[in-house]
C-alpha cells in the first residue's frame, strides 16, 4: 500500500458529521427487528425446557393444535437432518431434538393469530422429560466422572481417558520454558476464574419470516450478518440460499451476540407450516436463558520475572466452556493471552469442555478478556512484590515491530509502546489518590479481522453517490463508509448515501464482527470509488478527445494530467454524472474481495476505584483509555467504541455473570440481577486515540471495537486489589467476594 | 381478565372478596403491570383503587400525617411537611426503581407486595407507622410491622385492602434515616437495609429508638434498640447496635448475597443509619 496514501491530508476522513441513521433513531422511525410486520402475520411463541439436562420422552401438542387461532406447531422433528456439523449444532440450539441441554432450551413453538393465543397454546403442550445429571462449571465438567453433555464430540487430538465433555485442546508458544524460569528472580503461579457475561444488547432478538407456497422465503431480522443468517437458515430449512432473501433491520446492539441465529429458523418453519408470515420476538428472560453469553473460564497462569522487571517465561493453562456444544473460542484466548509482550519463552495450553449452558456466541474480542485478565493481574502482583512500576515494567517487555508474538506471528508496525507511553504521560497516571482508593493499569490486545466484502458504488445523475454495502451498521459504520467515499470521490459527505442491502442485492459479506467493517468495507468502498473514478476519467477523456491515461482525478473533478495532455478546465463529478446518459450510460464502481491485512490493535486502561472497606461496595472514580485506532475515520465513534468497551468490561469486572443454582437453572435471567452498569455507576471515560497507521489499509485504518473490552477485567482488579491491600483472583468482584478477601477467609 | 374501577374502598373490598379466582389491586401498578406483562401472574380481576376519594391525598392528622394508599412516592419527596418530619421514610420510598417508577409507585403497594427487600417498609416500621385496612368484616387499624407475613405474603385477609398509611406525630429532637446496600448506585434491590428512628433529650442522650432491618429475614425485623438508648451514640453504643442488628438477621444465601455478607452489612448499615438519624435529630446537617 502506498505510504503517501497514509500521510495524506484528509478533507472528510477525521471529521465528525452526524450519522445518517440518527434522525430516524431519535424520532422513533427506525425499524428494528420487532417493528417489521406483514399482512396476515401470525405471532410466534416458544416452549422452553425447565431442565438443564433431560431426555425428551414425548411431546404431546394435540391440545395446543386444537385451540382456535393456532395455525402451526413446530418441534425438532420438523427440521431435516443437516450434514454440516456447525450448522446442525446451531439448529439444535434453536430447537431441541432428543435431549434438552440447558435451562431454556426450546422444545416446541407455536404460531397463532394473537400473542395471547400463542402463549396459551404453549402452556397446553405436554412434554415428558427424563431428567439427567447436569454440570454447569467448566472445572467440574472436565472431571472424568462428570455427567456427559454430548457424546462423541471430542476432536481426534484430544488425549484419551478424559471426560467426553473435553472436546478440544490447543497449544501455542515458543522458546525454552525451563531455561526461562531458571533466569527468573521471582516466579508466581496463580489461578483465576471468570464468569460468563452476556452481551447485554438492549434490543431482544426478533425476526419476521414469510415462506411462500413456491418455496421462496423472505426473512427480516436484527442481526450482525444477514448473509450468514441466510447460509445457516437455508441449510436448516433444506432450501437453496438463492430462495431465501434476508434483510437486516436496524439493530439495537449486538456486541457479537447477534452473529448467529436463535429464533430465525423457528420462525421460518412456523411460516412454512402455517403458510402465513410469522413474527417471533424474544422476551428479556428468553434472551438471557437461550442466547449465547461468553465462555466462562478457569485459568492457571505462571510467570517468571527478573528483579528489574524483565519477563523470562510465561506458561498458562486455560479451560473454557462455551456451553453444551463444542466451541472454538479457546484458540483465540490461548493466542491472545501473552500477545502484548515480547516473551523469550512462552506457552499457552487451552482446553474446552461442554457444560449444560446455552451455546456461547461471540462477545467483543471473544476469548481474549479471560486470558489477558490472568496475565495482566499476575504482572501487577509481581510488580507489587518486586516494587516495580507497572507501566515501566510493561514498557520493558512490550511487543514491538519485529517481535515474534506468543501466537507465532511476527508483528509489523504496532502501537503497544505508544499506548503505554500515552498512559504514562496522561495526568490520570500521576494524580493523587484518596483513602480507600486504588489505581490499576492493564494492557490488552485484539487481532482484528478483514474477510469477505462486496461493495457497489453508484454515481447518480445529479452528482451524488450511493454506496451499497452488506454489513449491518452497529457502531456508526454508514457514517464512516460515507466519509471514506466522500474522501475518495472528492464530494461532500452529505452527497453520499450509504445503505445496507439485502442478501439478494449484493455478493456475500461476512458478519459485522472482528472489528472488520470500517477496515474491510471501508477498503472495498475506497476501491469501488476508485473504479467509478476510472470510469469518470474515461468519460472526461472521451469528451475532451484525449487519452484516458492523460486524465487524473483531483478534488472531485477530472483534470488533464500535465500540460501535454491538453488545456481543459476541470470537469466535476456532477458535470460528468449529468452527461453520463450521453457518454455511455450510468456510472458505477464495484469491489469484491476477501480482505487481508487487518492490523492488530493494543489498548492500555487506567482505572481508579474506591472500595468501602466495610461492605465491599466499589465505585469506579476515574477511568482512562489509550488505544491505537490506526486512522480514526470518525473520531467520535472511535471514542464511543473505546468508552463502550471499557464500560462493558467494568460491568463484567464488578457484577456481571451467569449465576447457576445447584438445580442447574439460571438464577438471574433479567437486568435486575444481571447487573450491567447504570450511568450513575460510571465516571466519564476519558480517551486518548493514537493513530498508528495500519499498513494494510489505504488510509491506515485499524479495527477499534473489540480491543477496549480486553484490559478492563485486570485494570479494575488491579485497582481493587491495591485499594484493599489484598489480591482478587475472580471476576466479577461482587461485594461479597471482596469482603471475603478483605476478611482473609 | 376483568378490570374495574372502584369508587369506594368498600366497593373495592366487596369485589375483591367476591372474586373466586385470582384478584389483584391496582394502585401505582409498578409491581402488578410488570408481573402481568412477564406472564408471572394471570389475574381474573384487577381492581383500580385510584378513584377512591382521598386515596391520593396527604393530610395532617393528630400531629402526624395520613398518606393515602395511592399517593405516589415522588409526591412524598415534594411534600415539605412529610419530608421534614420523616426524612428516612421519604428517602426509603424514593430509592425504589427509577425516577419514572417513583412517579407511580406507592408505599402501600410496596408494603402489600410482601417483598422482604421492600425499601419503603423498614422506615415505616422504625417510625412505628400504622395502616387503615378496609375489608369485608369492617375497618381496622394495624401496625405496619404486622402486615408482612413472609416473602410475597401478608396478613391481609381476602378482600382486605390498605387505604391509608398513618405516620405518627414527630417528637421534638427526633429524626430518622434509611440506608440500603446495593452493588450499583441505583435501579436495584436491597441486599440488606436498615432504618433507624430516634429521639434525643436536650443534652443529646437517646431516649427512644427503633431499628428496623430489611432484606435480612423473611420479613422486616426489629433489632434491639436498647443498645443505643441512654447513650450519646458513642463508639461502644454503635458497636453494640451493629451486634444487635446482626443478631436478628436470618437471611438467605442467594444470587444477591451470602448469609454472612447480608448479616455483616446489616450491622454496618444500622450503625451508619443511626449516625445519620442522630445528626438529623440534633439539627446537624
Amino acid at each position: 500500500m502506498a505510504l503517501d496514501d497514509q500521510k495524506r491530508a484528509f478533507k472528510y476522513v477525521g471529521t465528525t458529521p452526524n450519522r445518517p441513521d440518527g434522525v430516524d433513531k431519535v424520532t422513533g422511525k427506525a425499524q428494528y427487528g420487532a417493528d417489521i410486520t406483514a399482512p396476515g402475520m401470525l405471532m410466534g411463541a416458544v416452549l422452553r425446557s425447565p431442565h438443564p439436562h433431560a431426555r425428551i420422552v414425548s411431546i404431546d401438542t394435540s391440545a395446543a393444535e386444537a385451540m382456535p387461532g393456532v395455525r402451526a406447531v413446530v418441534t425438532g422433528k420438523d427440521f431435516p437432518a443437516v450434514e454440516d456439523q456447525g450448522f446442525a449444532d446451531i439448529g439444535e440450539t434453536c430447537m431441541a431434538r432428543d435431549k434438552v441441554l440447558y435451562d431454556g432450551h426450546p422444545v416446541a413453538a407455536i404460531a397463532a393469530t394473537t400473542p395471547a393465543i400463542a402463549k396459551a397454546a404453549i402452556r397446553a403442550i405436554k412434554v415428558e422429560y427424563a431428567p439427567l445429571p447436569h454440570v454447569t462449571d467448566v472445572d467440574e465438567a472436565m472431571l472424568p466422572d462428570a455427567p456427559v453433555v454430548l457424546e462423541g464430540r471430542a476432536l481426534e487430538h484430544v488425549p484419551a481417558g478424559m471426560s467426553q465433555n473435553v472436546t478440544n485442546t490447543c497449544e501455542f508458544g515458543h522458546g525454552d520454558l525451563e531455561a526461562g524460569f531458571t533466569k527468573a528472580d521471582l516466579i508466581l503461579e496463580r489461578s483465576f476464574k471468570v464468569g460468563a457475561a452476556h452481551q447485554g444488547y438492549i434490543e431482544p432478538n426478533a425476526c419476521m419470516a414469510s415462506y411462500a407456497a413456491d418455496g421462496r422465503a423472505d426473512l427480516y431480522c436484527c442481526t450482525q450478518g444477514h448473509f450468514f443468517v441466510r447460509a445457516v437458515c437455508s441449510a436448516l430449512m433444506g432450501m437453496e440460499a438463492s430462495q431465501l432473501r434476508v434483510t437486516a433491520s436496524e439493530i439495537g446492539g449486538g456486541f457479537g451476540g447477534k452473529t448467529t441465529v436463535f429464533v430465525e429458523p423457528v420462525a421460518l418453519m412456523l411460516s412454512k407450516k402455517s403458510g402465513r408470515p410469522v413474527k417471533l420476538v424474544m422476551t428479556r428472560d428468553e434472551v438471557f436463558k437461550a442466547t449465547g453469553p461468553t465462555v466462562h473460564a478457569s485459568v492457571d497462569c505462571k510467570i517468571g520475572m527478573t528483579k528489574d522487571g524483565r519477563i523470562t517465561a510465561g506458561d498458562m493453562t486455560l479451560r473454557y466452556s462455551g456451553g453444551a456444544w463444542p466451541s472454538g473460542t479457546i484458540e483465540m484466548g490461548a493466542q491472545a493471552g501473552f500477545a502484548a509482550y515480547d516473551m523469550p519463552a512462552v506457552r499457552t495450553l487451552g482446553w474446552t469442555a461442554l457444560t449444560n449452558r446455552p451455546k456461547e456466541i461471540s462477545y467483543r474480542a471473544p476469548g481474549a478478556p479471560q486470558a489477558v485478565y490472568a496475565v495482566e493481574s499476575l504482572i501487577d502482583e509481581m510488580c507489587q512484590q518486586l516494587g516495580l512500576d507497572p507501566v515501566e515494567t510493561r514498557l520493558k517487555n512490550a511487543a514491538r515491530k519485529g517481535t515474534l508474538s506468543s501466537y507465532g506471528v511476527t508483528f509489523d508496525d504496532i502501537g503497544m509502546v505508544a499506548t503505554l507511553e500515552a498512559a504514562k504521560a496522561h495526568p490520570h497516571w500521576s494524580a493523587p489518590l484518596g483513602p480507600n482508593q486504588g489505581r490499576g493499569i492493564a494492557a490488552g490486545f485484539w487481532f482484528n479481522f478483514g474477510g469477505n466484502t462486496c461493495v457497489s458504488l453508484n454515481i447518480n445523475a445529479d452528482g451524488t453517490a450511493s454506496v451499497t454495502e452488506g454489513n449491518p451498521d452497529i457502531g456508526g459504520s454508514r457514517a464512516s463508509i460515507s466519509l471514506m467515499a466522500a474522501e475518495e470521490l472528492g464530494i461532500p459527505y452529505d452527497n453520499i448515501r450509504t445503505i445496507v442491502a439485502d442478501t439478494a442485492s449484493l455478493g456475500y459479506n461476512d458478519n459485522t464482527d472482528g472489528s472488520r467493517v470500517t477496515f474491510a468495507v471501508g477498503l472495498a468502498t475506497i476501491k469501488a470509488a476508485r473504479a467509478a473514478i476510472k470510469v469518470m476519467c474515461d468519460r472526461a477523456a472521451a469528451m475532451w478527445g484525449i487519452d484516458a491515461e492523460a486524465v487524473e482525478w483531483i478534488d472531485g473533478a477530472a483534470v488533464p494530467a500535465g500540460p501535454n495532455a491538453g488545456k481543459f478546465p476541470p470537469m466535476s463529478l456532477a458535470e460528468i454524472a449529468a452527461m453520463s446518459f450521453q457518454t455511455g450510460g450510468p456510472i458505477a464502481g464495484h469491489h469484491e474481495v476477501n480482505v487481508d491485512g487487518a492490523g492488530v490493535s493494543f489498548g492500555v486502561h487506567i482505572c481508579d476505584v474506591e472500595v468501602d472497606p466495610e461492605t465491599g461496595h466499589t465505585l469506579v472514580t476515574r477511568y482512562t483509555v489509550a488505544q491505537d485506532a490506526g486512522k480514526a475515520v470518525h473520531p467520535t465513534y472511535v471514542e464511543g467504541q473505546m468508552q463502550g468497551g471499557a464500560v462493558q468490561g467494568i460491568g463484567w469486572a464488578l457484577n456481571e455473570e451467569y449465576i447457576y443454582g445447584r438445580d442447574g437453572r439460571l438464577q438471574n435471567a433479567g437486568f435486575l440481577d444481571y447487573r450491567i452498569p447504570v450511568a450513575s455507576d460510571l465516571p466519564k471515560i476519558d480517551t486518548v486515540i493514537l493513530e498508528i497507521p495500519n499498513p494494510g489499509h489505504p488510509y491506515g485504518v485499524r479495527g477499534v471495537g473489540e480491543t477496549p473490552i480486553v484490559p478492563p477485567l485486570a485494570a479494575v482488579t488491579n485497582a481493587v486489589s491495591r485499594a484493599i491491600g489484598k489480591r482478587m483472583y475472580q471476576v466479577p468482584m461482587s461485594p461479597p467476594r471482596i469482603m471475603t478477601t478483605i476478611k482473609g477467609k | 381478565m376483568r378490570y374495574m374501577t372502584a369508587e369506594t374502598a368498600e366497593a373495592a373490598s366487596s369485589a375483591l372478596a367476591a372474586e373466586p379466582g385470582l384478584a389483584r389491586v391496582l394502585a401505582g401498578g409498578t409491581d402488578l403491570l410488570v408481573q402481568l406483562k412477564a406472564g408471572m401472574i394471570r389475574p381474573d380481576l384487577v381492581v383500580d383503587i385510584k378513584k377512591i376519594p382521598g386515596i391520593r391525598e396527604i393530610t395532617a392528622e393528630n400531629g402526624g400525617w395520613r398518606i393515602g394508599a395511592a399517593v405516589a412516592n415522588a409526591e412524598l419527596k415534594e411534600h415539605p411537611g412529610v419530608k421534614a418530619d420523616w426524612p428516612g421514610v421519604v428517602e426509603g420510598a424514593n430509592l425504589i426503581g427509577s425516577t419514572q417508577v417513583q412517579g407511580r409507585c406507592t408505599m402501600a403497594g410496596n408494603l402489600c407486595n410482601g417483598s422482604p427487600a421492600a425499601d419503603a417498609v423498614p422506615g415505616l416500621v422504625a417510625a412505628d407507622a400504622s395502616v387503615t385496612v378496609v375489608g369485608p368484616s369492617g375497618t381496622r387499624v394495624v401496625k405496619v410491622a404486622d402486615i408482612p407475613a413472609g416473602p410475597g405474603r401478608t396478613t391481609l385477609a381476602k378482600g382486605e385492602i390498605v387505604t391509608a398509611i398513618h405516620l405518627p406525630a414527630k417528637a421534638a429532637r427526633s429524626s430518622d434515616a434509611y440506608l440500603r446496600f446495593i452493588p450499583r448506585t441505583e435501579m436495584d434491590i436491597a441486599v440488606a437495609a436498615a432504618a433507624v428512628s430516634l429521639t434525643l433529650s436536650e443534652d443529646g442522650t437517646i431516649t427512644a429508638a427503633r431499628v428496623a432491618l430489611g432484606a435480612v429475614a423473611p420479613k422486616v425485623v426489629l433489632a434491639d434498640a436498647s443498645t443505643i438508648i441512654g447513650t450519646k451514640l458513642d463508639d461502644a453504643a454503635l458497636a453494640a447496635l451493629a451486634k444487635a442488628a446482626e443478631a436478628v438477621c436470618n437471611p438467605i444465601d442467594d444470587k444477591r448475597g451470602t448469609i454472612e455478607f447480608r448479616t455483616s452489612t446489616a450491622g454496618v448499615l444500622a450503625r451508619r443509619a443511626a449516625v445519620i438519624a442522630y445528626n438529623r435529630a440534633k439539627g446537624v446537617k
